[in-house]
């Protein structure tokens, strides 16, 4: 039985469904296989702040009892009913808390779920439990986790990324085949990248919001985190959707990402090498595997071209203005008033104000504070055509400047981060360094555009994951699956087989400095 | 565009609600200078005439039929809030008493 949860585990999310479906397992082995990984190893990652085995297993006997029915329930059932998955801790559930990695929300129950999570209920999926990420999705690292940094699978030491740290980690630590998360600047990709996953920003408005505490809402994005680019196609289909309830919604079908993980090919295809996004600030470990990326799909047949992206070197900053803008705004209602934390002031006068203040100073960690004061002082008056208003400008200009570049090529490509994963602790205390690492990523969030990363190798410098990101044009997502799913085919072959085959054994890991904080249970 | 300093900060930590030590005045005024110095070129990067973009993928007339749909009951309104009173939230004194 041990032999078969070890192996269990290691199945992508399509082979699982592929199996529950032949009945040659049940949804609740396949289920409880993951908790019991869970059990073995989340000590030590600290990926998840809330396991939610009951209702798990539950709806695996569910998944279980249709099938072993037969007949019109069986037929009924989703292809991935049974598959369990993890939830980011910012989208929000009934019957498990909901913490969003902050203090201010412990031990919050949601009274409504998110959109994405009645598609996982309708869809019969077991949600394993909630992952951590940074307060608010605030962060590259998962250090800003009010409850504890999540650590990276193929290094303890190191972080796993952000803000979807949890999640990525999750999946790479083999604790659940599919994971949700969301990404406002990168954090499903950089997360992916530096874990040897798979991670997805689908195009804006392509998934419900609704549910998903919002931080910058010009820019947040719900998507699937997997081991493989054809396991985030079949999630991406569960989730997606127009919904009335997200008036950012789309109403244009998304249906042909599956279908589009299978074609194979990507001859004659036209794929553009950003110019800004590679070479000087890229680790030498990164950029190898990115040429030798661009060699392989060359090799295939697809078409190599350079494109020039000259405005994404302002994206960065008008990003720290925008997103922290809408961060201020969004996070006011944390007052200690509705739901959640409240703290009351030490002596004084006891009045509302005076408790929202003394609230949000308990309730909240630092990076929350720096962002929330950046973002008052850009909508400031005085400030704002400088600062907000510039930002949105420059926000026009990529757009423009990616308008150009997918009129040369079919997708762009770039790593997805400029570094591997870093040490836990090394640009804790230096907020600008940790903002670098999303330099990439962040385009993609102003545009409104689909990107994915699936791994790329390891870097020869450290043995670390190094992802490769692939961008489309809006509501082009299936492009990023057809040549995503070829690339990682090719590597897989020329690797002997997926790249978390490579990953260290955790039962032999062992802990270093840093101390692990349990995460919000109860 | 002018440097951010302590007494903005200590500024801005009012209008956000939240209340800062003389510490954390001093250490998050540092912070936010280097961020807002390395920020400071998105002002010259557009004209005048580039338009703003606030939304990536702008929808309009985002409607809906006007009929009552899922609410929530006081209860389940209610079941996060800190303090709650004969079906309200609770709050202390809006005002100050002077």
């Amino acid at each position: 039985m041990t032999e078969l949860k070890n192996e269990l585990i290691r199945h992508s999310a399509a082979d699982l469904a592929a199996k529950l479906a032949a009945r040659e397992v049940t949804a609740v082995e396949v289920t409880q296989a993951h908790l019991d990984r869970i059990a073995d190893v989340d000590g030590q990652v600290n990926a998840f702040l809330h396991v939610n085995s009951e209702e798990a297993l539950a709806v695996a006997a569910e998944v279980d009892a249709a099938r072993a029915a037969g007949g019109s329930a069986a037929e009924e059932l989703h292809a991935l009913a049974g598959v369990p998955i993890a939830v980011k801790d910012l989208i929000v559930t009934i019957g498990q808390p909901t913490t969003a990695g902050s203090k201010i929300l412990e031990g919050w129950h949601s009274p409504y779920d998110a959109t994405v999570v009645k598609k996982l209920r309708a869809a019969k999926m077991p949600i394993l439990g909630k992952t951590n990420l940074d307060e608010f999705a605030m962060g590259s690292s998962t250090e800003h986790s009010a409850y504890g940094p999540t650590r990276n699978p193929w290094d303890l030491d190191r972080i796993p990324g952000g803000s979807g740290g949890g999640s990525a980690a999750a999946v790479a630590a083999f604790e659940a085949p599919l994971a949700l998360g969301t990404d406002t600047g990168g954090s499903i990709r950089q997360p992916g990248a530096v874990t040897g996953t798979v991670g997805v920003k689908p195009t804006y408005g392509a998934v419900s919001r609704y549910g998903a505490i919002a931080m910058a809402s010009s820019l947040d994005q719900i998507g699937p985190v997997s081991r493989t680019v054809l396991d985030s196609a079949l999630l991406q289909e569960v989730i997606g959707g127009h919904d009335p309830f997200d008036s950012t919604s789309l109403t244009d079908p998304f249906n042909n990402l599956v279908a589009a993980a299978r074609v194979g090919n990507v001859a004659g295809m036209k794929i553009g090498i950003i110019k800004e996004l590679h070479g000087e600030g890229y680790q030498t470990g990164v950029e190898n595997r990115f040429n030798e990326s661009l060699q392989l799909l060359k090799d295939a047949g697809a078409e190599i071209v350079e494109v020039s992206c000259p405005n994404l070197k302002y994206a960065l900053g008008a990003y720290y203005l925008i997103m922290p803008s809408e961060v201020s705004s969004n996070l006011a209602k944390f007052d200690g008033v509705r739901f959640g934390l409240r703290v009351l002031p030490k002596d004084g006068p006891m009045t509302i104000e005076r408790v929202m203040g003394a609230t949000r100073a308990a309730g909240f960690g630092d990076e929350v504070k720096r962002r929330i004061i950046l973002g008052t002082y850009a909508l400031s008056a005085g400030y704002y055509d400088a600062y907000y208003g510039s930002a949105q400008k420059v926000r026009t200009l990529i757009q423009r400047d990616f308008d150009a570049a997918f009129a040369q090529a079919d997708v762009l490509i770039s790593p997805t981060a400029p570094t591997t994963a870093f040490k836990l602790g090394e640009k804790l205390d230096d907020p600008l360094a940790m903002y670098l690492n999303d330099v990439a990523t962040i385009p993609a969030n102003m545009a409104g555009i689909p990107g994915l990363s699936l791994p790329g190798g390891l870097a020869d410098e450290d043995g670390l994951p190094v992802g490769i990101q692939l961008l489309a044009p809006a509501r082009e997502d299936a492009r990023l699956y057809r040549v995503g799913a070829v690339l990682e085919s090719i590597l897989e072959e020329k690797w002997g087989g997926p790249i978390l085959a490579k990953a260290p054994d955790l039962k032999n890991a062992v802990l270093g400095a840093v101390s692990n904080t349990a995460g919000g249970s109860n | 565009m002018a440097a951010i300093n302590r007494d903005d900060v200590a500024h801005l930590a009012r209008l956000a609600h939240i209340e800062m030590s003389a510490e954390e005045l001093d250490r998050m005024a540092v912070e936010l200078a280097v961020i807002v110095d390395s920020v400071k070129s998105v002002s010259e990067a557009a004209g005048e005439d580039v338009p703003a973009t606030s939304h990536p993928i702008p929808l309009t007339n985002v409607f809906r039929e006007d009929v009552v749909g899922h609410t929530f009951t006081a209860e389940q309104a209610l079941s996060g809030a800190p303090d709650a009173f004969e079906n309200r939230f609770k709050v202390p004194a809006i005002l100050d008493e002077d």
